[in-house]
């Protein structure tokens, strides 16, 4: 958008439009971990090593290991940063980096619980704005509610403490949540009070099918199994804003479904974006933590890691059987979210087919009609038309 | 330049402006990137700009060694364009540059 009255300078969203006229930077967006620890305790969550860890706090990148990758992050061109954790908040640091970020101007991201949001942190993000907008997990509307999924004490005041403290303060927000039997009755509740934050500008996201634990503990992905809902239940609730769920799905199926091969990266990852993990290794993105896939920072650079090594782990070629004979043909690729992160989660393999998303997947296409009762995805070969048909249609679910 | 837009623009010729400490000038793949650093540079919180071809070449000359007048001779010079041509888009540019607090005259 060009400014009224002036030819020469021009604003710019970065939301909206690519603003890189001929050659995109090496490094677009970057997440870092700043930790895996986390001051709830919630039972679906897949990165939540106990806050006190001294292990884990013992092994985290030091600060200035951050500044360094930041620096060079802003040196290949990275626009905005994105801090998540664990619960980022934890680390004593943290203002020291995020004022390091936003002075090499970085756009900073920050994923919170809110709960560690203080007086002087607020103050902070009011005078010098991350200019992403804070995106804060509320986990329910009523203390019971909240703290029998945080099993934290105390987390729910904490909590509705820091989002007051930025209100006040006006620095942007947007709160999401996590789908859970204690908070479920209360939706309702969180979206009208959702809807009078005034950087809203959607109705809030949730996470509803949960990922495994991202370091494969077993204990944790047991609890997580359990809590798992079933594919039809999830389905339900997603698409409880019919016209505007059907209006989305085919709009994403006409773009982004088809059988991909035995390539195993169809999506982005690694391309002009990375992740870092709490101890230094980089990542095509957050999930994907398989030994082959990642890149150790101590030992090399960001540009070395995103020019060299990861252009390699994306020629990466399915070799599973199972994965060739269902999901390399299968046409609910996009619509079904397996990929090498969620495989690695649940299997410690790339490309081991993961049952869940499977039906959640078969599931979703039985309720588009996509499919029929007994149909498996990849033994459809008219896919085209349907996709077609179903997007062009006036369309409806079951 | 008329008198009035001077007096409206607070812009002078003869004074010396520099990027403001509250942005962050970057060059990312040829393409300039202001980035605010504090609240109240744009109109929205997450806004950055940038400058076409004309207005880089200013900026890039608003080092707070130069007055502007001997930005604009150099502009005139490069552009191979008289002065009384340039003078009215440079003190715009400027002007509004300051009026964002993106640059700041040297006192």
């Amino acid at each position: 958008m060009v400014e009224q009255g002036n030819p020469y300078i021009v604003r710019l969203s970065s939301e909206k439009a690519s603003f890189w006229k001929t050659v995109k930077p090496t490094l677009s967006d970057l997440d870092i971990e700043l930790t895996e620890r986390c001051n709830n305790n919630c039972v679906h969550c897949c990165i939540n090593l106990p806050a006190d860890d001294p292990v884990a706090k013992k092994r985290e990148i030091p600060t200035e290991g951050i500044k360094h990758i930041l620096k060079e992050a802003a040196s290949l061109g990275c626009l905005t940063v994105r801090f998540t954790g664990g619960e980022p908040l934890l680390r004593d640091d943290f203002e020291e980096l995020y004022l390091c970020a936003r002075k090499l101007g970085l756009k900073v991201l920050l994923f919170t619980n809110a709960t560690r949001i203080t007086p002087s942190l607020a103050e902070l993000l009011s005078r010098i704005p991350p200019l992403e907008k804070i995106e804060i997990t509320v986990y329910g509307m009523k203390r019971t509610s909240y703290e029998t999924i945080t099993r934290a004490p105390g987390s729910f005041e904490a909590a509705w403490l820091g989002i007051n403290l930025l209100l006040e303060k006006k620095v942007p927000f947007v709160v999401k949540s996590a789908l859970l039997p204690p908070n479920r009755e209360e939706v309702e509740e969180f979206e009208a009070w959702a809807s009078t934050i005034p950087w809203m500008d959607d109705p809030p996201s949730y996470s509803i099918f949960f990922d495994l634990h991202s370091r494969r503990d077993e204990n944790k992905n047991r609890a997580i199994r359990n809590i798992r809902p079933a594919p039809q239940e999830g389905l339900r609730f997603l698409a409880r804003r019919k016209a505007t769920y059907l209006k989305e799905m085919k709009k994403f199926c006409s773009r982004f479904m088809g059988p991909t091969g035995d390539k195993l990266f169809s999506c982005g990852a690694g391309i002009g974006g990375a992740s870092v993990d709490s101890y230094g290794q980089l990542q095509l993105c957050m999930d994907l933590r398989h030994p082959d896939t990642v890149y150790d920072l101590e030992k090399g650079s960001l540009k070395e890691a995103i020019s060299h090594f990861f252009p390699g782990v994306r020629e990466t070629k399915a070799t599973h059987p199972d994965y060739l004979l269902r999901c390399a043909r299968c046409f609910l690729k996009g619509l079904c979210e397996q990929c090498p992160g969620k495989s690695w989660m649940e299997h410690g393999t790339l490309d081991t087919p993961v049952e869940y998303l499977c039906e959640i997947a078969h599931a979703q296409a039985r309720q588009l009609r996509l499919l029929e009762e007994k149909e498996m995805a990849w033994e459809v070969e008219d896919w085209r038309e349907r996709i077609r048909k179903f997007s062009e249609g006036k369309g409806d679910e079951r | 330049m008329s008198a009035e837009l001077q007096m409206e623009a607070k812009v002078s010729l003869d004074k010396l402006y520099v990027p403001s400490e509250d942005v962050v000038a970057r060059e990312i793949e040829g393409e300039l990137i202001i980035v605010p650093l504090v609240a109240g540079i744009g109109d929205m919180e997450d806004e950055l700009y940038t400058m076409n071809e004309t207005g880089k070449a200013i900026w890039d000359r608003l080092d707070g060694k130069k007055k502007l007048k001997d930005v604009l001779g150099e502009l005139s010079v490069e552009f191979e364009a008289p002065e009384e041509e340039i003078e009215q888009d440079l003190i715009g540019l400027v002007n509004e540059l300051v009026r964002r607090r993106i640059l700041v005259e040297v006192v």
